[in-house]
């Protein structure tokens, strides 16, 4: 598929320690916009997906969130420290908020 | 006019070979640097973390009064039955403000001025991060806590408690500008709050004296960290919540309006999401204090210190999970209420970790009771008891008949005044020396703190008795026939609390007089050592040079300045600490072998100017738009100016050196 | 050759002048502040959650949202992401004017899905739905007024610091400011992320 190949290019720019070549960069941006249209494409046919929609809707925006922060803004390669900030200002606000959310019965049907 | 000069660097070798790094750059400012030394523009325009630290200070003890006032109102108040010092609407006003005014802008104010003060100097370091913006961060909470109080001269003050609910605080049921005026002055101090946080984390990971390993770090230190963190996360969550109060009281927005269909909890729930971290955010700088002082004057190392880092950082973890305790009797649901009850449960244990560890210091050792020590255990005793009432609020059934009693408030007095409070005041006398050059007078301090003790128990101890008695918060009067009789009158107790109250101001008041008796002319100079400490900041003079370190200190140990005095010559685990160097003379020794290079960032006035267009655009979203576009241009240039400014002063800022070689060779 | 150029940049943590962790100062305080800025917008983002579903029978997000048009908006954010790694790239080339470049396309990307949103906001005013309409309206304009000013910020950020390089003062040390401002932009196109799916590509 030509995502598993996409995804193996992406691997074979990256050196080491220091991130991407330009071209690495490019194809991250492709294939995020790829996932965007996806995504889309799921807002269209929810009836058809019936009760993969939301977590499918939900992996694939998680996918691009995850491939911005570790690669665009280089946390994949940079010190833990950075990712240690990030992540714990991200679990808290996670937590907080869905706890928040199910004390409010949100996620009851 | 003063001759301004460039600070030497006050040593014998120079090297002359390369320049000084700081290479001034084309200056795009209008006006010189201010770059003088001594002064109100020293004050005013400086960078220096000591300084703004005793500005903190100065600012905090300030509004410390005032809250302090606005509290002996309300105990005038409820002194006798029907009281008539306060109407209802007085009353509202009252007790937000005064709450407002002493957890924003007493409390955690005062704990930065020791963090700021202290903790560059305990990781061996010259300043912080990022100087300028520690400035910031200080002028933004003087002009928010001003804007927030001009509310009394502008309409009143804001009325719907500290914690604001909602829809107590729309327009309808708060017509005054107070409760503007309140989100606004504290999304003000709040950004002080954020900027100080991020400056704090990055300097304790960043700027720490080689060999300062974070296991070796001061407990004061480790604790203003976990502060920090608290600052960084809570924050925005009340940022989020004050917009929309804003816009709801600005805009006609509805979010709380449960009329329009808004959900009653969603002010709560935000509010509290801040509001419990903010609770540790004002007592564990506190417990670093105590865990500072108990060593020494037990002349023992601190018992457990991996333990009492790793509650703190428990506490501080633990306590996002715990908010809807505040919120047992609002219709959680019985799910919900089970899991926050056994989560503030839980959060117990750490704290009494740090309980059971600081009495394990004390224990065994060669204990002197100073004031600082007096006030440490002041803080055990009494933050005890109010965790203890604390321990009785987690088992949610009895907690709804606790909540929105006095009851409540007993509780969170003894916590905060006497955890937080006594905490400070214990650090004031521990550090007045290091500041001041000065000792605090040991005997006036003994009455101040005796007489606090005594005012604060007789204040909030029959607290306990009166909330359980049914006397509910915030109600501005209580009737005789209401009271009840015999033991549980509160009548009676309520006399007994306003009397302390004043016996409680008495002592405050003390403390002032303690600081004036001390520095009148002819007291003593302190000692450089007074106590016999065991950390970093006291390898410097008192007070500390401009640039704290002549050398900075290559670390060993834990309580490196205790192993600088003491050599251990105890074998097999047995200890034996012989003195082996004074005080003096270690400080001597780094003198004598003092860095070559010292530098330091120079003073700036953008830090003020930004700052200060904070509060005009504040009265802007209040009163007129231009106001509000003119302080947003003021901040837009000021963000100019400060990006554009180098780090130090070019050379022409200052006179031209008077002639020594050795300055004109340094100055290149 | 480029890539070793790459190499030896990247080798050196450009703002780390002897500091205990050996990173930047400045690095690390703009990670600390992007963390606490999952805080502010998880709260906006939860509000909306919400709220979502409090509005009147014919002013719903099924109702007013044009995915296509937001679909376009969203992908120039996206490609306004590579720009901005682009320019971070070149910056650690020392590559000036092709940094500049790219963070001029990144400004005017920028740019261009601010004035998608004014049009999307506009049109849905003229719907009916304003600001005060229904708890729904309240909480998606604040949320997305939130993010666009973020992105609004950005690109004055991005188009100063094109002004600064030009005078070259971004030279040395400094070029890790390139960098910064790349963490921040990053980050509000990964709030949009978020956005875009939570607020509308799930139906009521």
């Amino acid at each position: 598929m030509s995502t598993a190949t996409e995804q193996h290019d992406i691997h074979g720019d990256e050196h080491a320690e220091h991130g991407l070549s330009d071209l690495g960069y490019i194809k991250i941006a492709i294939f995020l916009a790829a996932i965007t249209a996806v995504e889309v494409v799921f807002s269209y046919t929810q009836d058809q997906l019936g009760a993969a929609f939301l977590p499918g809707l939900l992996i694939l925006m998680a996918v691009k969130f995850f491939m911005v922060l570790l690669y665009f803004m280089h946390l994949k390669f940079d010190s833990k420290i950075f990712s240690l900030m990030f992540y714990i200002g991200l679990t808290l606000a996670v937590g907080c908020y869905a706890v928040f959310l199910a004390t409010l019965h949100f996620f009851q049907s | 006019m003063a001759i301004i000069e460039r600070p030497s660097d006050e040593v014998e070798v120079v090297d002359q070979s390369t320049p000084s790094e700081a290479t001034p750059e084309t200056s795009y400012g209008v006006f010189r640097r201010p770059v003088e030394t001594t002064g109100w523009k020293s004050w005013l325009f400086t960078i220096d973390h000591k300084k703004l630290g005793i500005m903190y200070g100065v600012v905090a003890m300030f509004f410390f009064v005032v809250g302090g006032i606005e509290a002996m109102l309300i105990r005038l108040q409820l002194a006798g039955p029907n009281g008539t010092v306060l109407s209802a609407d007085k009353y509202n006003q009252m007790f937000t403000m005064h709450a407002t005014t002493m957890v924003f802008l007493f409390v955690m104010p005062m704990a930065a001025a020791f963090a700021n003060y202290f903790v560059p100097l305990q990781i061996g370091a010259r300043d912080v991060a990022f100087p300028r913006i520690n400035a910031f961060g200080f002028w933004a909470f003087l002009f928010g806590g001003l804007f927030l109080n001009t509310s009394w001269f502008l309409g009143g003050g804001a009325d719907g408690g500290w914690f604001m609910y909602a829809p107590n605080s729309s327009v309808a049921f708060s017509p005054s500008n107070g409760v503007d005026f309140w989100g606004l002055g504290l999304q003000i101090t709040g950004i002080a709050s954020l900027t100080g946080a991020i400056n704090l984390i990055v300097t304790v990971i960043n700027m720490r004296a080689p060999g300062m390993s974070l296991m070796k770090m001061p407990i004061f230190t480790w604790m203003v960290l976990v502060v920090q963190f608290l600052l960084l996360f809570a924050i925005p969550v009340i940022t989020v919540a004050l917009f929309m109060l804003m816009f709801q009281r600005s805009f006609d927005a509805t979010f709380f309006s449960v009329e329009a269909g808004a959900d009653p909890l969603l002010w709560q729930h935000l509010f509290w999401i801040f509001g419990h971290p903010e609770v540790y955010i004002l007592v564990l700088p506190s417990f670093g204090i105590v865990s500072e002082i108990l060593p020494v004057f037990s002349k023992k190392p601190l018992f457990g210190y991996p333990l009492i880092v790793f509650s703190g950082a428990a506490i501080g973890f633990v306590g996002w999970g715990v908010w809807a305790h505040h919120m047992f009797a609002s219709g959680l649901g019985p799910i919900s209420v089970a899991a926050f009850s056994v989560a503030t449960m839980a959060i117990a244990i750490p704290t009494g970790v740090k309980i059971v560890n600081w009495t394990l210091t004390m224990w065994g050792g060669k204990i002197k009771f100073t004031v600082p020590m007096l006030y440490a255990v002041g803080v055990i005793v009494q933050f005890t008891i109010g965790g203890l009432s604390g321990v009785t609020h987690s088992v949610a059934p009895s907690d709804t008949q606790q909540t929105d009693t006095y009851y409540i408030v007993a509780h969170f007095h003894y916590v905060i005044f006497g955890g937080a409070v006594l905490g400070l005041f214990a650090g004031m006398y521990y550090w007045w020396p290091k500041m001041f050059g000065k000792m605090l007078n040991e005997r006036l301090g003994r009455v101040n703190f005796w007489l606090t003790i005594i005012g604060m128990n007789l204040t909030f101890g029959p607290m306990h008795i009166i909330g359980l008695q049914g006397q509910p918060r915030r109600m501005y009067q209580w009737t005789e026939n209401r009271a009840g009789d015999g033991f549980f009158n509160i009548g009676f107790w309520n006399l007994v609390a306003s009397v302390g109250s004043f016996v409680l101001a008495l002592g405050v008041l003390l403390f002032f007089v303690n600081i004036y008796v001390s520095h009148r002319k002819g007291t003593e100079k302190a000692p450089l050592d007074p106590w016999d400490a065991r950390s970093l900041e006291w390898i410097t003079t008192s007070p500390p040079k401009e640039h704290n370190f002549d050398r900075l200190p290559q670390v060993g140990h834990l309580d490196e300045f205790f192993h600088r005095k003491y050599e251990d010559r105890g074998a097999d685990g047995h200890h034996e600490f012989h003195q082996v160097a004074t005080a003096e003379e270690v400080v001597a020794e780094e003198e004598n072998n003092a860095d070559a290079h010292i530098h330091l960032p120079s003073p700036s006035y953008w830090p003020i100017l930004l700052a200060f267009s904070l509060p005009i655009m504040a009265y802007g979203v209040i009163y007129n738009l231009f106001l509000l576009l003119g302080g947003a241009v003021l901040a837009l240039v000021s963000f100019y100016g400060w990006g554009l400014e180098p780090h130090t002063a070019p050379e022409e800022d200052y006179d031209p050196p008077t002639g020594t070689s050795m300055e004109v060779a340094a100055h290149g | 050759m480029a890539d070793t150029a790459v190499h030896a940049d990247a080798h050196a943590d450009h703002g780390a002048h002897h500091t205990s962790t050996g990173l930047s100062n400045n690095k690390l305080a703009m990670w600390m502040f992007l963390g606490s800025e999952c805080l502010l917008f998880g709260g906006l983002i939860s509000t909306y959650m919400l709220y979502r579903g409090r509005h009147s029978e014919n002013l719903g997000p099924d109702q007013v949202w044009d995915i296509p048009f937001t679909s376009a908006s969203s992908f120039v954010l996206l490609m306004s992401s590579l720009t901005m790694v682009l320019a971070v790239s070149s910056a650690n080339r020392d590559d000036e004017r092709n940094t500049k470049v790219w963070l001029s396309v990144t400004s005017l990307l920028g740019a261009l899905f601010v004035a998608g949103q004014v049009y999307e906001f506009t049109t849905f005013y003229r719907e009916g739905l304003g600001f005060t309409t229904s708890l729904f309206s309240s909480s998606f304009f604040t949320l997305t007024g939130f993010h666009g000013v973020h992105v609004s910020v950005g690109i004055i950020m991005l188009m100063s610091l094109v002004g600064m390089i030009s005078k070259n003062k971004v030279v040395g040390d400094k070029k890790e400011v390139v960098e910064l401002f790349g963490l921040y932009w990053h980050f509000v196109d990964v709030v949009w992320i978020l956005i875009f799916t939570l607020v509308y590509l799930i139906p009521a």
